[in-house]
This record gives structure tokens, C-alpha cells and sequence, in this order.
């Protein structure tokens, strides 16, 4: 109240708050990666264009790996599960997430979707995000690492113009390789440079889930993170601002 | 269209803090997005002009304070320029991002009785 003439009129009062708009989705992220590392299982978000080779990625991976390793996969789609039918037809345990207009997984999300298949008694678990080279990118979901599928067939300057979902990669999968044979103005060389402008430490398997070419390097590349998961100084704390400790307060069915 | 779901969580922050402190209205509100945060400003103006009708922030705009993208060597070399490669060119060393992703809310005007 004013308190200089006694008008009764309220206050204009600056508060400082200084918090990250995004710090519920980052404690949710916390809580699944916590999860994920006292089980055990090692998490990859996969991302990418629609039409990328995501899918075809997966299929391609559990052909090579067959029932030896303990797959499971959990994707998000707008409307449909028929990319988890796919994966599930080439013999690995995958359930949908529908997340009908959004255009991203959020930790939540995927916390509520993990319910849904036995994640516990997995070796990795994938998550294959919403077809979007934008906004997955903003919302970390507690897993290891992010891989991101560039198809040939979209074009080399990809890294330019989506230059985020690219700097927070862990990996890039080259797809579709075996179309280069078709697109003789494409060069791995050149998807290579435009990776290296916006990833500080560029990564990239060139694949074609079709010849299963690069699939081998691929699997060894899970089979390195499963050992070492690489830990990620996460921009947050670099950058100094808060850390919130989540206290877990609820069990799992 | 992420920036509607970034509005959606700022708006629970601000209740949160409107409510703490009693607050009638919110005046104005300041927020720091990074030019490499993956936000599009245009687009969190409209999302947050559109979702403050008839709520605590009808009568308070929104002060997008924009951050650019510095990128800097781990070892004290100095900063890299982006739109080059991400590696320090005396030391060779992975360059590390110092600001430009940054998505907070920094600050609110609130009316309080």
C-alpha cells in the first residue's frame, strides 16, 4: 500500500526471479535419467525430419542385433502407431506415443509413455522423437545421448539452416546412403564441413538401413555409449543459474 | 510451435510468483532468450499476447531481451567467431557455447495491495 500520503493505492513492486522458463521439464528430464542410470539402461533419443530414416534405422539396427540384445523402443507420433508396428515387426518391444498437435516429446511425456513397456529389462532403450528438426531440440527427456538422422536426399546445407538440434547432437547418422549413387551433387564431405560449423565436436556415421552399410559402426557406437555414457556438462550448469534438487515422491508401477 | 508450450510454462512461474506475493496484477514481465536457444521471439510474443487475455497479465507486456550467440575456447584462447568451424584455431580444442541459449524468465512488475 502507499505509504507516503496514506491514498490506500497499491504498489508497483519489482521481483527478480532469475529462473529457467524450462526448469519443470529439466526436473522431469532429471527424474527419468535418474531412473534410467539406477536400471541400467541406456537411452537415445533419436531425432530428425520426417522421412528422415528413423524408423528404417531401428529396423535395421534390430536386424543386425537380433534377439541378443534387449531392445525396446518408444515413439512419438502426432496421430498414428504405425511406426511402432513397424519396429515391433522387426522384433523389438515398442509402444507409440501419441501426442496428438504437439510437436516435441517432453520429459513428462515420456515418463507417463515409459508405463507402458517393460523399460526396466532393457539394454537400450530408443526413443524415436516427433518427424520435427526443431522443437525436440529444446526439451531434454533424460536420456543419454541425441542422435540426429540426416537423409541424403534432404541436403547438405540441413546443419546450417537447423543449426540447434544439430550443436545438441551427440551424433549425426548420414541415412540413405545408398542413394548417393543417384544425387551426384552430394557429397558426404561437404554434410561433414557444414557439421563442423555447428557442432564443436562433429560426430557422423554415414548408413543405409537398405544395404545395411555403416550399421556395424553404428551398433558399436551404442555398444561404446552403453559402456560410456558421455557426460554431458549440461548448458544450465555451465552457465551458472540454479539447481534444483528433485526429491523422488511418487514409486513406479 | 514449441513457443506455446514455453508460454504455457512461463505463465505457471509467473502465477507461482504473483501468488506468493499477493499480487493483484502483473505490470510487465522480462524475459532472456538466446539468439541459439531455438526460440522464435515473434512467435513467444504472439503465444504469450495470445494466452494473457483475460488472466494476472492482461495489462502487462512482455520485454524480450535477446542474447547473443558467444562461443568461446575452453582454455582462455578467446572467442570464436560463429559461421566457421566450432574449434579453437590456436589450440584446436572444441569450442564451448558461453551464452545464447538462454530461455529464462529474469523479472516481473507486480501490483501489490
Amino acid at each position: 500500500m502507499c505509504d507516503s500520503c496514506g491514498c490506500g493505492d497499491s504498489d508497483i513492486v519489482p521481483v527478480a526471479v532469475h529462473e529457467r522458463i524450462l526448469a519443470n521439464n529439466e526436473r522431469a528430464a532429471r527424474h527419468n535419467r535418474e531412473q534410467f542410470h539406477d536400471h541400467h539402461v541406456s537411452v537415445i533419443n533419436l531425432m530428425g525430419s520426417p522421412g528422415s530414416g528413423k524408423t528404417a534405422v531401428l529396423e535395421a539396427t534390430a536386424r543386425m542385433l537380433g534377439p541378443s540384445k534387449r531392445l525396446g523402443v518408444l515413439v512419438g507420433d502426432l496421430a498414428t502407431d504405425n511406426d511402432a508396428r513397424r519396429v515391433r515387426a522387426a522384433g523389438i518391444v515398442a509402444e507409440a506415443i501419441t501426442t496428438g498437435s504437439a510437436c516435441h516429446l517432453d520429459a513428462d511425456m515420456l515418463h507417463k509413455g515409459l508405463q507402458r513397456i517393460p523399460w526396466r529389462e532393457l539394454d537400450t532403450l530408443f526413443i524415436e522423437n516427433v518427424g520435427n528438426l526443431v522443437c525436440p531440440a529444446v526439451y531434454d527427456l533424460g536420456q543419454d545421448v541425441n542422435v540426429v538422422a540426416l537423409s541424403v536426399t534432404e541436403g547438405e546445407d540441413k546443419p546450417l539452416k537447423y543449426p540447434i538440434i544439430f550443436r545438441k547432437a551427440d551424433l549425426v547418422l548420414v541415412t540413405k546412403i545408398d542413394l548417393l549413387k543417384v544425387l551426384p551433387d552430394i557429397s558426404i564431405a561437404r554434410i561433414q564441413e557444414n557439421l563442423s560449423m555447428v557442432m564443436p565436436t562433429p560426430v557422423m556415421i554415414p548408413v543405409s538401413a537398405t544395404t545395411g552399410e555403416g550399421i556395424a559402426e553404428w551398433v558399436e557406437w551404442l555398444g561404446r555409449i552403453r559402456q560410456a555414457p558421455p557426460v554431458h556438462v549440461h548448458e544450465a550448469e555451465a552457465h551458472g543459474h540454479a539447481h534444483h534438487h528433485h526429491a523422488h515422491d511418487h514409486t513406479h508401477p | 510451435m514449441h513457443e506455446y508450450s514455453i508460454v504455457q510454462a512461463m505463465f505457471d512461474q509467473i502465477e507461482a510468483q504473483a501468488q506468493a506475493r499477493h499480487a493483484i496484477a502483473v505490470k510487465r514481465v522480462f524475459v532472456r532468450i538466446g539468439r541459439s536457444a531455438g526460440v522464435d521471439v515473434r512467435l513467444l510474443k504472439t503465444a504469450y499476447d495470445t494466452f494473457r487475455v483475460r488472466t494476472i497479465c492482461d495489462d502487462a507486456p512482455l520485454e524480450v531481451d535477446e542474447v547473443p550467440e558467444v562461443w568461446t575456447c575452453p582454455d582462455g584462447h578467446g572467442d570464436i567467431v560463429p559461421g566457421g568451424k566450432l574449434t579453437c584455431e590456436t589450440c584446436g580444442r572444441p569450442a564451448r557455447m558461453a551464452s545464447g541459449d538462454e530461455i529464462i524468465l529474469e523479472r516481473l512488475e507486480l501490483e501489490v495491495p
